[in-house]
């Protein structure tokens, strides 16, 4: 049987909410109240755009929420978006020292939320750039979250930046990939449109490489900027992988973005293989949006799992049911469309993972979803930018402090150089690359904005996570290291 | 955005933000710091004849979690020679000339105050800032609040100072004193440019139960000490009123006492006050408090369609006067929001005990419930006609906004204590008839 829509508008609505619904102003009074405004605060060095979260929140205590935006935007353009989709557990919060007071961590996220939802519902403009763009030209490949945090950072510079898209819209995954009780696409669509107020031209529907040529491009512009992240989902390779119910979970999750809740179609047993951020991601709004089962197939133990343990909690929560050990050899079809899986045992062997021979068995599902990790864009970029040096997984090599790629007038960012971390990675290395760019054109270094302290730009644990990201268990392991 | 800078009596700064004459203040170090941060002046640490601390100086209120709520201490003036502070000066005057450096100074003799004003305008300070308040060690020697707390002493070492002053010269008061405007109008009347407050506050902010010495403890004694810090800011603002209201006061104020964020400066200015001074919110979270301030305040005076904080500056001080000038006939009520009461039933029992008993508590079916509200329970109501608009129940609501003071219409022309004193001479009045 082809899938279909299982739910009305009502129960979409009220399934598909925020898992983390807006403070109201005296919740963030409070919250914000508990923040000891730590110095050289270990929740700036964790997060990844070194958002200067104590002068932000400590301006929530005072009620100058436009100020408290101002810092977080400065520093992280996307600050609204981040606010709610970065894993504050191992970023920010997960640093806050009130854990070691055996208190909760401040609720930064939620905070950072507050702030910029305050300027948003106000139109309020807090990041201001030069009209005149008259410092160089340069072209953006995706407008993504890093393309995006790029673009606004030249902007500011007073760059002249065309972001090319081949979406109709911009925000990239933020706009078509976040789990919507994360965040509603109009969030990040928001956050475009306040980045076009500071003079960064958008042209959406074209396709670098068949639209427009880099060779164009690198003609009429200083710098260009690779921001395209990563590619579709890596194939199976097993028969009946072409059956129409066998889709990208990416693709299903774009479906949730572009079309009302109620008109997407899901399958009433769902199978979702991996079992990283993007399974659980798929399993949870499959289930969301109606489905009986959703399970998660994974070929090793939940130990090996990629997906961070509250992730893992949330669609446990929700009822998805986990297969370990368990890999797919076939999808059996009736009448042309998706039946069954026929699933094998699986036992690690030496690290590797071997079929425990014998063991297979069929489970009935009428929907396949594949999040058994992203593909590089190896080729495209091969034949975008001949002589790009990329590493041995597909990441464009670049220098960390600048994201230069082996082509001097070429700077990378977000998945397509680190090989898909987090949106605020994303973000956090865009910007980068639009200082880094601005260096090589100038001679000239950006800095700041930082807390202002004394060791605000050492080496080490300290400091601005910008210029050192680092995750809780890195920060933890350097501060004990002394 | 709104223009912060300020002209204080001829000294000129970038933003009102001074760091307060205390350890903030110490040194050169603290002063490039303090400014790199983007304070607009410095008045140093008092500068007199070095003194010897004791070590353990210092005792902190803790209300409800909130630490440094109160703050005291026992320290005394700069414990480093003159030479040491004058040079100090000069060097952080050579590197930020646009910004307000002010030695604060207390002596004894009249010799001495004419040398060190004169070695403070020489070291290239902007004003000169005279220590009259210290509560505790110096004014056993004659000094400090021993001479704030008297206008005709003030008034004297004023006149001494002004002998020789060629910068303007700021009188710090002392709130340790029955009326401050008597020593302001002295401050005044010896030809004093401006004049700051307050001063700590004589104080015993607790006393260990086990040791039964207060903090802070040295060596098995105690002393009294000057309090400061957010919970003298309601003192301070009184005493910037006060004197910002007398007519023969009219100097440009510095308002100290409790200020850490850009509301409390808001407020002060709004009292009367031109440069603002801060020492307690320094000393609990170092001198980057300071971006909140100015961003915020500008951000304010901008929402209010000022240009500049002169048009912020005295505007609440006409609507503070004497009591007499109050309108008997206005009255206000409390108004409970029921979809956002909690049912502590705090309002209940505030009002029942601890003022009119005008708010019932009575079967919740006709009211709305709010969230969180156990079913069933019931809700406070307020008896309107008997509500006196106290503000009790509404300030121990722990609800934003859930009681609200509304005003109600009496029907009754505006009615002051003065009108109604000649209202009943003249027979116009009927007497207002005392509670039952
Ligand atoms: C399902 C899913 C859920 C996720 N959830 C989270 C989360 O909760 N929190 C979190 O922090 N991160 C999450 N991530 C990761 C995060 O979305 C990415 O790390 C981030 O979006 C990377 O940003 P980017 O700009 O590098 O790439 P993208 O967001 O992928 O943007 C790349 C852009 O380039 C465009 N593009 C690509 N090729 C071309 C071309 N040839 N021509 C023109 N345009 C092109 C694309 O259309 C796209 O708009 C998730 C990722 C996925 C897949
Ligand atoms: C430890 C300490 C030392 C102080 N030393 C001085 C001083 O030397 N001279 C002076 O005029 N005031 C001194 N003060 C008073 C402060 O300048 C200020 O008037 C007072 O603390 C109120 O402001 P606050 O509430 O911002 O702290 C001192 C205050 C403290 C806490
Ligand atoms: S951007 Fe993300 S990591 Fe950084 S402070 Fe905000 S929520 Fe935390
Ligand atoms: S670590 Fe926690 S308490 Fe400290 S500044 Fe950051 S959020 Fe506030």
């Amino acid at each position: 049987m082809p899938i279909q829509p299982l739910i009305d508008a009502a129960t979409a609505a009220e399934t598909m909410a925020d898992v983390k619904p807006p403070l109201a102003a005296q919740e963030a009074r409070v919250e914000a109240s508990r923040c000891l405004f730590c110095f050289d605060a270990p929740c700036i060095m964790a997060c990844p755009t070194g958002i200067d979260v104590p002068t932000f929140i400590r301006k929530i205590t005072t009620d100058n929420v436009v100020g408290a935006a101002r810092t977080i935007l400065e520093a992280n353009v996307l600050g609204a978006s981040c606010a709610r989709v970065c894993p504050t557990q191992m970023l920010c919060e997960g640093a806050c020292v009130m854990l070691d007071l055996e208190k909760d961590p401040i609720q930064i996220g939620r905070l950072q939320r507050f702030a910029t939802d305050h300027v948003a519902a106000n139109r309020i403009d807090v990041l201001t750039a030069p009209q005149i763009k008259d410092a160089g030209r340069v072209a953006v490949l995706g407008a993504g979250p890093a393309g995006l945090g790029c673009a606004a950072e030249l902007a500011r510079l007073g760059y002249a930046v065309t972001v090319y898209d081949r979406k109709p819209a911009g925000g990239g995954l933020n706009t078509y990939g976040i789990a919507v009780y994360k965040m509603r696409p109009e969030v990040s669509l928001d956050e475009v449109r306040m980045i076009e107020r500071l003079g960064v031209e958008f042209r959406y529907g074209v396709e670098v490489g068949r639209d427009v040529q880099c060779a164009d491009l690198a003609r009429d512009c200083d710098a260009i900027f690779i921001g395209i992240g990563l590619g579709g989902a890596n194939r199976l390779g097993i028969p009946g992988e072409d059956l129409p119910e066998v889709v990208d979970a990416l693709e299903f999750i774009d479906w949730i973005h572009t079309r009302p809740l109620e008109q997407v179609p899901v399958g009433r047993r769902v199978a979702v293989l991996g079992c990283g951020n993007t399974a659980i991601d798929a399993v949870t709004q499959a289930k969301r949006l109606g489905a009986e089962e959703a399970t998660i197939i994974y070929r090793r133990g939940p130990a090996e799992m990629s997906a961070y343990a509250f992730e893992y909690d949330l669609a446990k929560m929700d009822g998805a049911t986990f297969l370990f050990d368990t890999m797919p050899v076939e999808v059996l079809a009736a009448d042309g469309h998706v039946s069954a899986l026929r699933l094998a045992r699986t036992v690690v062997r030496d690290g590797r993972v071997e079929v425990v021979p014998g063991s297979e068995w069929t489970q009935p599902c009428d929907l396949v979803l594949k999040a058994v990790g992203q593909e590089k864009q190896v080729r495209l970029l091969e034949r975008l930018f001949p002589g790009l040096k990329l590493d041995r997984q597909g990441r464009v090599e670049h220098d960390p402090a600048t994201m230069r790629t082996s082509l001097s007038t070429v700077f990378v960012g977000g998945d397509a150089a680190n090989g898909g971390r987090e949106v605020v990675n994303a973000v956090a290395e865009g910007k980068k690359a639009a200082r880094g760019i601005h260096a090589m054109l100038t001679g000239k270094a950006v800095t700041g904005p930082v807390q202002p302290s004394r060791h605000g730009t050492a080496d080490g644990a300290t400091g601005s996570g910008f210029n050192h990201p680092i995750r809780v268990h890195e920060l933890e392991a350097a501060l004990t290291k002394g | 955005m709104a223009d912060l800078s300020i002209d204080f009596a001829g000294i000129k700064s970038p933003n009102p933000f001074w760091v307060a004459s205390g350890p903030p203040s110490n040194t050169a170090y603290q002063a490039h710091r303090a400014f790199e941060a983007g304070w607009g002046g410095v008045v140093w640490k008092t500068i007199g004849e070095p003194i010897v601390n004791v070590s353990s100086r210092y005792s902190g209120l803790t209300l409800g979690g909130m630490r440094l709520a109160g703050f005291n201490n026992i320290e005394l003036i700069s414990d480093r020679s003159p030479e040491t502070n004058f040079r100090e000066i000069a060097d952080v005057k050579k590197r930020w000339p646009k910004h307000a450096v002010i030695a604060s100074l207390m002596v004894d003799t009249r010799e001495r105050w004419h040398e060190f004003v004169t070695r403070s305008a020489d070291c290239g300070a902007d004003g000169i800032e005279l220590n009259f308040g210290c509560p505790h060690g110096m004014c056993e020697r004659g000094m400090g609040s021993a001479v704030g707390q008297n206008p005709d002493v003030a008034e004297t070492i004023v006149g001494w100072v002004m002998e020789k002053a060629t910068i303007p010269v700021i009188v710090k008061l002392t709130p340790n004193i029955t009326n401050v405007v008597y020593a302001a109008r002295a401050a005044k009347k010896a030809g004093a440019h401006a004049i700051s407050l307050i001063n700590t506050i004589n104080s015993i902010t607790n006393v260990n139960l086990d040791t039964l010495v207060p903090e802070p403890f040295v060596a098995g004694r105690s002393s009294h000490g000057g309090y400061c810090g957010p919970a003298v800011k309601p003192i301070a603002l009184n005493m910037v009123h006060a004197c910002a209201a007398d007519p023969q006061v009219g100097l440009p104020i510095s308002g100290i006492g409790g200020i850490g964020t850009w509301r409390d400066a808001a407020e002060f200015v709004a009292l009367g006050s031109t440069s603002l001074q801060v020492c307690t919110a320094i000393m609990h979270h170092g001198f980057r408090i300071v971006e909140d301030m100015t961003d915020g305040l500008s951000a304010y005076l901008d929402s209010k369609g000022m240009r500049s904080l002169a048009e912020l500056r005295g505007r609440a001080v006409p609507q503070v006067g004497n009591w007499q000038q109050l309108d008997l006939h206005y009255k206000r009520v409390a108004r409970i929001d029921y979809e956002k009461c909690i049912g502590c039933n705090l309002c209940h029992i505030a009002c029942e005990d601890g003022a009119h008993q005008c708010i019932d508590l009575v079967d919740a079916a006709p009211y709305g419930l709010g969230p969180g509200r156990v079913p069933g329970k019931p809700v406070p109501k307020v008896r309107e006609n008997d509500c006196v608009g106290c503000n009790l129940c509404s300030i121990v609501c722990p609800v934003d906004g859930c009681i609200t003071m509304t005003p109600v219409d009496t029907g009754r022309p505006p009615m002051t204590w003065h009108d109604y004193q000649a209202g009943l001479a003249a027979g116009t009045i009927q007497p207002i008839l005392p509670h039952p």
